[in-house]
């Protein structure tokens, strides 16, 4: 039993923080907010070089072949940064190619997929917003060889610059499919919508009348049901593992505004009314890293516990990134309700973080059946 | 990172439950005495009382992972604790091991191994309770004694202890450096123990009143002006944690148990949304609190000592036993008013959250020695 990260996954995450660091402050951040494009591609060319988009691609299809227990190391520092790019989405594309594609398929997307050459994303949400393989409504019809895609997605992350769309749809008599869509195919438009986190960029995505050839369709692999639960699940531990770091970011900004103003002749952080619940917020964060880093491990390892440990992870994630998110606004006073002051952004970012690939009611009740109740 | 168990530990695992296969009866009462008596002889002779001690300390010798499967082992069983002697196993042991003279560790070490002393803990006094550091019961030296004045009080155990392991003042003008810790047998002349009955009516603590108490000086536990630094470390074992969350474990399931029982609106408790949330969130938060033990025994294997970051486990334990009691009681609705086991469980977790440190205390410990936000 060992509980730490190796040297090398220390190194790795040293190096992805000196890079943020320098290319990706807060006034970055706030720039790339305010682009059309939402992030930028030259620093999104320079991640994919560095071998970061294709941490957990296999060797053979360009990748570094490594876990997600590199992946967690490297999306904590993403998320302390409030990194934008489409990297989660880009990232569970992969996996789902990864995870459920033949060779001939991987061969096809992945090497892009790991230099960031083209980028992906997940359509999954319909109308009824439930992050579950039974709420897919769209449906296929056949035509000849392929099928055929008639309907919408919503809340598709990162539509409007992905050329790569992992879809969930059903065909025949209701049997739930995936497959992989390009975005410039004959049919398909996207309809970008206002973000409140506008690092975290979504849009609606319309489908009509757009082919899936059969070498589209991911088959590999189990149930299709249990390939969707398994993406979602790897969206939930993505999120979680973002999470850890905004909310450590949240904190780490809260407590030296605690150091530095200065009311009633002392910093407010001599107050316990402002200390407590600092205090309070590190607990959460320290415990939620146990979980996070644990779920990690069970994915790498194939260990039984693992949809159990990624939905206490994500459910509790959302809880602390909530009361981070809160709890670093009040304590700033008016400056937290102004646009100038960062804090601003993490609020923002956990209305995001709360609810995507499943919220604490969603995941609670998911572990509650995992339990045994 | 590593969760699997080694080949060497996973047969260390093997060999508790055959032991507890042995010699724990299926059925038993953990406070009948006689059966106590026989379990901690179990204990002793099987080596497993101050198992992860050094060595040449007459301990196991055992790694802490052990130690860690040792204490999971036997919470699964509800066996138990090891040991009757809690406090003297988890702090005092280990503070005469890193501070004690070796006629000290001659003295009280074999006792302690062998499950034969019990020990009580003499921090709190009526005027220095969270502020520990204002303590003033004073010890003056008289030749080759001190001479101990001065009262504690919520004293666990001294009633039955046969030693106290206790913080005296031996200087005025310094704050922690006038503090000093010394080990009295309790049956030394000039002290007097009265019991303070808790809520429910049990004895558990006490007053312990000291009036010219003569203790040699060469039962002081490091040296004279060095207390706090004694009890620092012995405060970061009382609230390492891990057997607190493996304890929250059998806490969790029963609290299930109790929700498959209840009926709400016809139906089964646990059938309820709301009652599902509550019981994941509680898994889920006992779930972290076992992880985050296991991170901090990684920092201690990794030759780091336990210090600050054993506030996180004892804050979110804190947190957690408030929301279960008030969860089972409302669980239990007016049944709630009537004796029984959750209502003594309702009663008694009040004092395992006061005890050790409030939670207050952590937080600050957490805002100032971690966050490094300005003291009170
Ligand atoms: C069951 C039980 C067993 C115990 N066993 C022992 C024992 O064996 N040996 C021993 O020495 N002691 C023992 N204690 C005593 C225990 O350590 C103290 O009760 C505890 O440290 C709190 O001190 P106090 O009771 O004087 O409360 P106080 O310090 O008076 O605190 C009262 C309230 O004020 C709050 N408060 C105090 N100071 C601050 C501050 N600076 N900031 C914010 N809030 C503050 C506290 O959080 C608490 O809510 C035991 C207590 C209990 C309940």
């Amino acid at each position: 039993m060992n509980f730490a990260f190796s040297e090398e996954q220390e190194f790795l995450r040293n190096e992805v923080r000196k890079l943020l660091d320098t290319r990706c402050g807060l006034p970055q951040v706030r720039e790339l907010a305010a682009s059309p494009e939402g992030y930028s591609l030259e620093l999104w060319g320079q991640i994919g070089e560095l071998g970061w988009l294709g941490l957990t691609i296999p060797e053979a299809y360009g990748g570094g072949g490594l876990g997600w227990e590199e992946l967690v190391i490297l999306l904590e520092e993403t998320g302390r940064h409030l990194f934008p790019s489409p990297l989660i989405s880009t990232l569970l594309c992969a996996e789902a190619i990864t995870r459920f594609g033949n060779d001939a398929q991987r061969q096809r997307w992945l090497p892009d997929l790991a230099i960031g050459s083209r980028i992906g994303t997940l359509a999954f949400l319909e109308e009824s917003d439930h992050w579950s393989a039974d709420a897919v409504g769209l449906c296929a019809r056949r035509d000849g060889e392929g099928l055929v895609l008639d309907g919408e997605k919503r809340f598709v992350q990162d539509i409007a610059a992905a050329d790569l769309v992992v879809v969930v749809f059903r065909c025949d008599a209701g049997e739930l499919r995936i497959a992989v869509i390009e975005s410039g195919s004959d049919g398909v438009s996207v309809q970008s919508r206002e973000p409140i986190d506008a690092t975290k960029r979504f849009g609606d995505l319309t489908l009509s009348g757009v082919r899936v050839p059969p070498d589209a369709l991911l088959e590999g692999g189990g149930s299709a049901t249990q390939q969707i639960q398994e993406i979602l699940q790897l969206g939930a531990l993505a999120t979680a593992s973002e999470i850890v770091g905004t909310a450590e970011g949240a904190l780490a900004l809260t407590v030296q505004y605690a150091k530095d103003r200065e009311q009633f002749q002392q910093p407010i952080g001599h107050f316990q009314g402002v200390k407590h619940p600092l205090a309070e917020t590190y607990m959460e964060i320290e415990t939620l890293k146990s979980l996070v880093y644990f779920a990690a491990w069970a994915l790498d390892n194939g260990d039984d516990g693992v949809a159990l440990a990624t939905s206490q992870a994500k459910a509790y994630a959302s809880e602390v990134i909530t009361r981070a998110g809160v709890t670093g606004i009040q304590l700033h006073g008016a400056v937290g309700y102004t646009l100038e002051y960062d804090i601003q952004l993490y609020l923002k970012r956990s209305k995001w973080a709360r609810p995507m690939y499943g919220d604490e009611i969603h995941h609670y009740e998911r572990a509650a059946t995992l339990g045994g109740l | 990172m590593d969760f699997d168990f080694s080949p060497e530990e996973d047969a260390f695992r093997a060999r508790v439950q055959s032991f507890l296969d042995a010699h724990l009866p299926s059925e038993f009462d953990a406070r009948d005495p006689d059966f106590l008596k026989q379990w901690n002889r179990a204990l002793g002779e099987a080596g497993w009382l101050g198992f992860a001690w050094p060595k040449e300390a007459g301990g196991g010798g055992a790694t802490i992972i052990e130690q860690f499967i040792l204490k999971e082992e036997m919470s699964a069983r509800r066996a138990p604790p090891l040991g009757s002697d809690f406090m003297g196993l988890t702090w005092v042991g280990p503070a005469l091991i890193e501070h004690g003279s070796d006629e000290q560790k001659q003295q009280f070490l074999p006792e302690l191994l062998a499950g034969e002393s019990c020990w009580c803990t003499g921090y709190s006094e009526p005027g220095a309770g969270s502020d520990l550091a204002s303590l003033s019961t004073r010890a003056e030296r008289d030749g080759d004694d001190y001479v101990v004045n001065g009262q504690k009080i919520w004293t666990t155990l001294a009633h039955v202890a046969k030693y106290i392991f206790m913080l005296v003042r031996t200087e005025s003008s310094s704050r922690y450096g006038g503090i000093t810790c010394v080990l009295i047998p309790m049956d030394s002349p000039g002290i007097e123990i009265q019991p303070i009955p808790n809520l429910s009516g049990e004895v558990s603590f006490n007053q312990v009143f000291f009036k010219d108490v003569r203790v040699p000086v060469a039962s002081r536990l490091g040296k004279e002006g060095e207390g706090w630094r004694v009890v620092v470390g012995a405060l970061a074992n009382e609230r390492s944690g891990i057997s607190e969350a493996t304890e929250k474990l059998r806490h969790i399931e029963d609290l299930e148990e109790l929700a498959r029982k209840v009926m709400r609106g016809g139906r089964p408790a646990v059938e309820d949304p709301e009652v599902r949330r509550k019981l994941a969130s509680f898994r889920t938060r006992i779930a972290a609190m076992r992880l985050t033990g296991m991170r901090h025994l990684t920092n201690q294997l990794q030759g780091r000592r336990p210090s600050s970051e054993t506030s996180i486990n004892k804050l979110l334990r804190g947190q957690l036993e408030i929301e279960m009691d008030a969860f089972a009681m409302g669980l239990l609705g007016t049944q709630a008013q009537t004796q029984g086991r959750w209502q003594y469980l309702s009663l008694s977790y009040h004092g395992t959250v006061i005890g050790g440190g409030t939670p207050n205390i952590q937080r600050n410990i957490i805002a100032e020695r971690i966050l490094g936000l300005p003291k009170d």
